[in-house]
């Protein structure tokens, strides 16, 4: 699979790479939108009894269609591992990757990608068994530890031990099920280390007791996570990363899934902008002036769509905490709409 | 003496050239050179084109990212390793994980494949439908799975560590793998090594002048016992004049694992034991159809000079069959060292998996494939090389 993704980047690369508009054509000409998600990590992205898709970046993928094609539910969905994402995603297998995917230099730059705004903050974590009484990372010494191959988590966690001058044992799987498998079923690792919401999630949907494992207190890197696209049609990027904007925007501005409609009336200039009523914005980006209110209609802003899937009322039961808006103690953002 | 263009003074430029082309070898070589020129004008054309879109789409290319930091640590390797080395020393890790895996299970399909392969064949009913049942059924069942089955069976039925099944005095076995005594390195094993090296050649000189001896007298020499002395006294005298060095390295629990001893992972074993029990099937077809190529004839005039059965085997049937079987089992061997790179499914370490993990760190996706496939390349020519040569000794010699 990895070699014929390898090898179809290969011919992609002699036959086509990617240019300004390219995408949007690509997908206004298919009619829909081709999403690369994980293979089934609650919360974020994962399929539910019904076959159905749910998640955050799964709401993310239905926005940015309701924004491009007016109609959210024109998104096919493509599960992709840790691993072979990156190519997926540079062959123009998908044309979006929304996949806990985390913003780094090196992604930017030498992997050919850019990136969307960040729409989930998270850190790398540690997860323990309850019953190894364990309450540092520091006391991981010696330990074997599973972690994802193809991620960011594979090289922190060697920066981490290589800091603090200790040995651990490292066992990197590819297949996602193989590697819960190796931490909640046969014990061929006493510690789990991924993105902390991740080690949640997977506690939630595994464990038969959640209080039978502990996610350590320390956060080991910075995992800004963001939808990727492929460096070099900078409309498509544009689009993205403004479809993420708007969804933040319409939580500071109090518009909601339900009240959208009602909010064109609103009198603040911003709200008007952003909704389409005093047209410009949709133009700018090469959408239809109803963009972000079709995307705010299909999802909700930010903080219901944050809400609906990893929130307190949720299996994961997440706080706001960092991903509270700016004005709220936390670090969600957005450069203005105007 | 004469010389035909000498003779015929008002051929044409264009003339001798087309004599030229009438002839066999300059048309050959000819034709040869056109193809290739065309093919690497193609393969240069379609690199420059890639160079060019990868750079537009910002994707790094060369092969510069080897000497970079890898920042990865790998989970076993047989050299010194650690996330502080290169990409380069990561792959050649991948790589040599790839070797000992391959060249172990070949070693081992090899004796397996031969002995099942045989037993098909044998007289006793319930012998020959056990190694029957045993090819039938697993030659038909994907290695993928069979390697999940593996890998399943050792760490989920396997205890962890501090409930190690502890058979024999420092040998554990954990679903971490199986940990065993290790001698402490000492510089006395370096000369008993060495000892063994010369020991070895002479008693393959011994078995060659033996064998001389017997084409020209016919007598058979008893070389066993001098073949036993050069090969094990040198060898104990070195060990025990180098100081009778028997310090243990012996495992032991130390926080979540084992430290000291020598460590096979469930992952090398696993992978070890599904691509083994796997290829060895398709060798003892190979090694039955070898045989029963051998006519019949041949082990009824074997027998009616009064020799035994295993001995009509060992050195009248499988000499000839060898033959039949060496070009088939080549191919098998090559299968095998590509079948390796499953053990991805399995974590084990191997060059595609460190590969993987390259590409998807540097991004340069091309630039690692074309190591994987230089690397095959190379494995596959070396074995066939061997193969080969091994062949050529094997081939009937008419006297
Ligand atoms: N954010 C990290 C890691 C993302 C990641 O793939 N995490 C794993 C587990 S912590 C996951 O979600 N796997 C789901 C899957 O493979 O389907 C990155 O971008 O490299």
């Amino acid at each position: 699979m990895k070699l014929f993704l390898a090898t179809l980047l290969a011919s992609t690369a002699v036959f086509s790479a990617a240019l300004a508009g390219e995408t949007l054509d690509k997908v206004k000409a298919r009619g829909s939108l081709v999403c690369g998600v994980s293979e089934g990590i609650a919360g974020f992205s994962a399929p539910d009894s019904t076959g159905t898709w749910a998640g955050m970046d799964v709401d993310f993928c239905h926005a940015l269609s309701a924004a491009i094609l007016g109609d959210a539910t024109k998104v096919t969905f493509k599960p992709l591992t840790a691993q072979n994402r990156f190519t997926a995603l540079q062959s123009g297998e998908v044309d979006i990757l929304s996949r806990v995917t985390t913003y780094t230099l090196t992604r930017d730059t030498a992997l050919g990608l850019d990136f969307g705004a960040v729409l989930f903050y998270d850190g790398q974590g540690f997860m323990v068994p309850a019953k190894l009484n364990i309450t540092s990372a520091r006391e991981l010494d010696g330990a074997t530890i599973c972690m994802q191959t193809g991620t960011t988590n594979e090289l922190n966690v060697a920066d981490f031990f290589r800091s603090i001058g200790k040995p651990f044992s490292p066992l990197a799987i590819e297949d996602v099920n193989e590697l819960n498998n190796a931490f909640f079923n046969s014990g061929r690792c006493d510690v789990y280390t991924g993105d902390t919401s991740g080690l949640a999630a997977w506690r939630s949907s595994l464990a038969q007791n959640k209080d039978d494992y502990v996610i350590l207190p320390e956060l080991i890197s910075k995992e800004p996570l963001a939808a990727a696209m492929r460096h070099g049609d900078q409309q498509f990027g544009d689009i993205v990363r403004w479809v993420g904007f708007a969804l933040i925007e319409a939580e500071e501005k109090g518009i909601t899934q339900a009240n959208a409609d009602e909010m064109k009336s609103s009198a603040d200039p911003t709200v008007q902008a952003l909704l389409g009523v005093s047209p410009g914005l949709g133009k700018a980006l090469g959408l239809d002036e109803a963009w972000a209110l079709n995307a705010i209609k299909a999802v909700g802003n930010y903080g219901e769509i944050f809400e609906r899937n990893v929130g307190a009322k949720t299996p994961l039961g997440l706080q706001r905490g960092t991903n509270a808006l700016w004005n709220k103690g936390g670090l969600i953002y957005a450069p203005p709409a105007r | 003496m004469s010389h035909p263009a000498e003779n015929k003074p008002a051929a044409g430029l264009f003339e001798s050239l087309a004599a030229l082309l009438r002839d066999r070898t300059v048309r050959r070589w000819v034709f040869q050179l056109a193809v290739t020129l065309s093919l690497v004008s193609f393969i240069g054309l379609l690199v420059a084109i890639a160079a060019g879109n990868l750079a537009r789409q910002g994707i790094a290319t060369g092969y510069g990212f080897l000497t970079g930091e890898a920042r990865f640590e790998i989970s076993e390797s047989v050299i010194a390793y650690s996330a502080a080395n290169s990409y380069g020393r990561a792959l050649l890790v991948g790589f040599l994980n790839t070797l000992k895996v391959s060249l172990v299970a070949i070693v081992l399909a090899t004796v397996i494949g031969t002995a099942v392969g045989i037993a098909r064949l044998s007289s006793n009913r319930l012998l020959a439908g056990v190694a029957g049942a045993y090819v039938e059924g697993l030659r038909n069942i994907p290695l993928l799975l069979q390697l999940s089955f593996w890998y399943g069976l050792l760490t989920v039925t396997l205890p962890v560590p501090r409930a190690a099944l502890n058979p024999v005095e420092g040998v554990y076995l954990s679903n971490r793998g199986v940990v065993l005594p290790m001698l402490e390195p000492h510089a006395a094993f370096g000369y008993a090594g060495i000892c063994l090296a010369f020991g070895a050649a002479i008693a393959v000189l011994l078995n060659r002048l033996a064998a001389r001896r017997q084409e020209r007298t016919g007598r058979r020499t008893v070389i066993a016992p001098a073949v036993l002395f050069v090969l094990f006294v040198p060898v104990l005298a070195a060990w025990y004049f180098g100081g009778a060095p028997a310090a243990l390295d012996m495992p032991r629990l130390q926080g979540f694992n084992f430290v000291g001893g020598v460590r096979l992972s469930p992952e090398f074993a696993a992978l070890l034991f599904g691509l083994t029990a796997y290829s060895a099937t398709f060798i003892a077809e190979t090694v039955r159809g070898g045989i029963e190529a051998v006519s019949a004839g041949q082990s009824e005039a074997g027998r009616s000079l009064g020799l035994r059965p295993g001995l009509v085997m060992r050195l009248i049937i499988l000499p000839q069959a060898i033959r039949m079987i060496i070009p088939p089992i080549t191919s098998q061997y090559l299968n095998m060292t590509k079948n390796s790179s499953l053990g991805v499914a399995i974590a084990y370490p191997d060059l595609v998996a460190v590969g993987n993990v390259t590409m998807n760190q540097t991004g340069q996706a091309i630039e690692v494939v074309s190591i994987f496939m230089i690397v095959y390349l190379t494995i596959s020519l070396a074995i066939s090389g061997f193969m080969n040569w091994y062949n050529h000794r094997m081939a009937l010699v008419t006297r």
